[in-house]
C-alpha cells in the first residue's frame, strides 16, 4: 500500500486556501470575490478530513465537519447571490467599488 | 512511485494551476469554469482519502449546484464591461505580499514539525461509506443536522426576502 506524506497534504490545502486569500484581496467584482471565498472554505474542508484520516482514523468528526461545512456555503451561496441581484438592480454593477453608501 | 502518488500529484497540479488560472482570468466565466476544475480536483483528493460519500457530496453540490448557480446569476447580470479596471497595484502587491509571506511561514512550520513521518493511509478502511456515515448522522449527529436544516429554511426565506422587488 503507498502512502503519501501528511505534509504534502497539507501544503496543497495551505496553498489553496492562500491562492483564495489572494482573489480575495485583488478582485473587485462581487461574484468573483465569492468564488474565491468559496475556494477558502474548500481548502479547510481538505484540512479537516486529511486530520480526521490522519489523527483518528475511526471516528468521523472531521466528515462531518465537512459536510456541514459544505451545507452552510450553500446557504451562504444562496443569500450572498440575493444580495448580489439587488445591488444590481439598484446600481447596475457587482463592483465593489461602486457601492460606497456605507462606507463613510 | 506508485499509482497512488501518480494520482496525488497529478491532482495537486491540477488543483493548483487551476484555481490560479481562476484567479487570474478577467472574465468572471472563465473564473468560474475553472473553478469547476479546481472542485473536481478537490474532490478527487477526496477519493484518494477514502471519503467517498464526501467525493459524491462535494461533486454535486459545489459543481453541480453553487457554480451552475454561479454561472446563472452571471447569465442574468449583464457585464459589458468584462475586463475589471486595474485600479489598485499596490492592493494587488500588497495582496501578494501578505498571502505569500503566511504561506511560507505555514510552509516551514510544516517542514519543520514532527508530523512529517506520518503518513495517510489511503486507500484503506471503510469508514467513509454511506452506511457509517448515516448512522452516525442520524445518531450522534442529529441536533447539528436538524439544526442546519433550519438554517436552510432561514436562508431560503431570507434569499426570496432580499431578492424580492419593492
Amino acid at each position: 500500500m503507498s502512502e503519501i506524506p501528511v505534509t504534502h497534504i497539507l501544503f496543497v490545502s495551505t496553498a489553496l486556501f492562500f491562492i483564495g486569500m489572494y482573489g480575495l484581496f485583488t478582485r473587485r467584482n462581487m461574484i468573483t470575490m465569492l468564488m474565491a471565498i468559496e475556494l477558502i472554505l474548500n481548502s479547510v474542508n481538505i484540512n479537516f478530513v486529511v486530520f480526521n484520516k490522519y489523527l483518528y482514523p475511526e471516528k468521523l468528526d472531521g466528515l462531518f465537519f465537512t459536510i456541514f461545512i459544505i451545507t452552510i456555503a450553500a446557504a451562504e451561496a444562496a443569500v450572498a447571490i440575493a444580495i448580489i441581484i439587488n445591488l444590481y438592480r439598484s446600481h447596475h454593477s457587482i463592483d465593489v467599488e461602486d457601492a460606497t453608501e456605507m462606507k463613510y | 512511485m506508485s499509482i497512488t502518488q501518480i494520482l496525488f500529484w497529478v491532482l495537486t497540479a491540477m488543483a493548483i494551476g487551476s484555481s490560479l488560472m481562476m484567479i487570474t482570468r478577467k472574465n468572471p466565466v472563465y473564473s468560474v469554469l475553472w473553478l469547476i476544475m479546481t472542485f473536481f480536483a478537490i474532490s478527487g483528493h477526496y477519493l484518494l482519502m477514502n471519503a467517498q460519500f464526501l467525493f459524491i457530496v462535494n461533486l454535486i453540490v459545489y459543481t453541480g449546484a453553487i457554480m451552475v448557480l454561479f454561472l446563472y446569476v452571471l447569465m442574468l447580470i449583464d457585464l459589458r464591461h468584462d475586463t475589471e479596471p486595474r485600479k489598485n497595484k499596490w492592493l494587488k502587491f500588497a495582496g501578494a505580499v501578505a498571502g505569500g509571506c503566511l504561506l511560507l511561514v505555514i510552509v516551514a512550520a510544516l517542514k519543520d514539525s514532527d508530523i512529517k513521518s506520518n503518513v495517510v493511509q489511503t486507500g484503506e478502511g471503510d469508514i467513509g461509506l454511506i452506511a457509517n456515515l448515516g448512522k452516525a448522522l442520524f445518531n450522534e449527529y442529529v441536533v447539528p443536522f436538524e439544526i442546519s436544516s433550519i438554517l436552510f429554511l432561514s436562508a431560503m426565506v431570507g434569499a426570496v426576502v432580499i431578492g424580492k422587488k419593492e
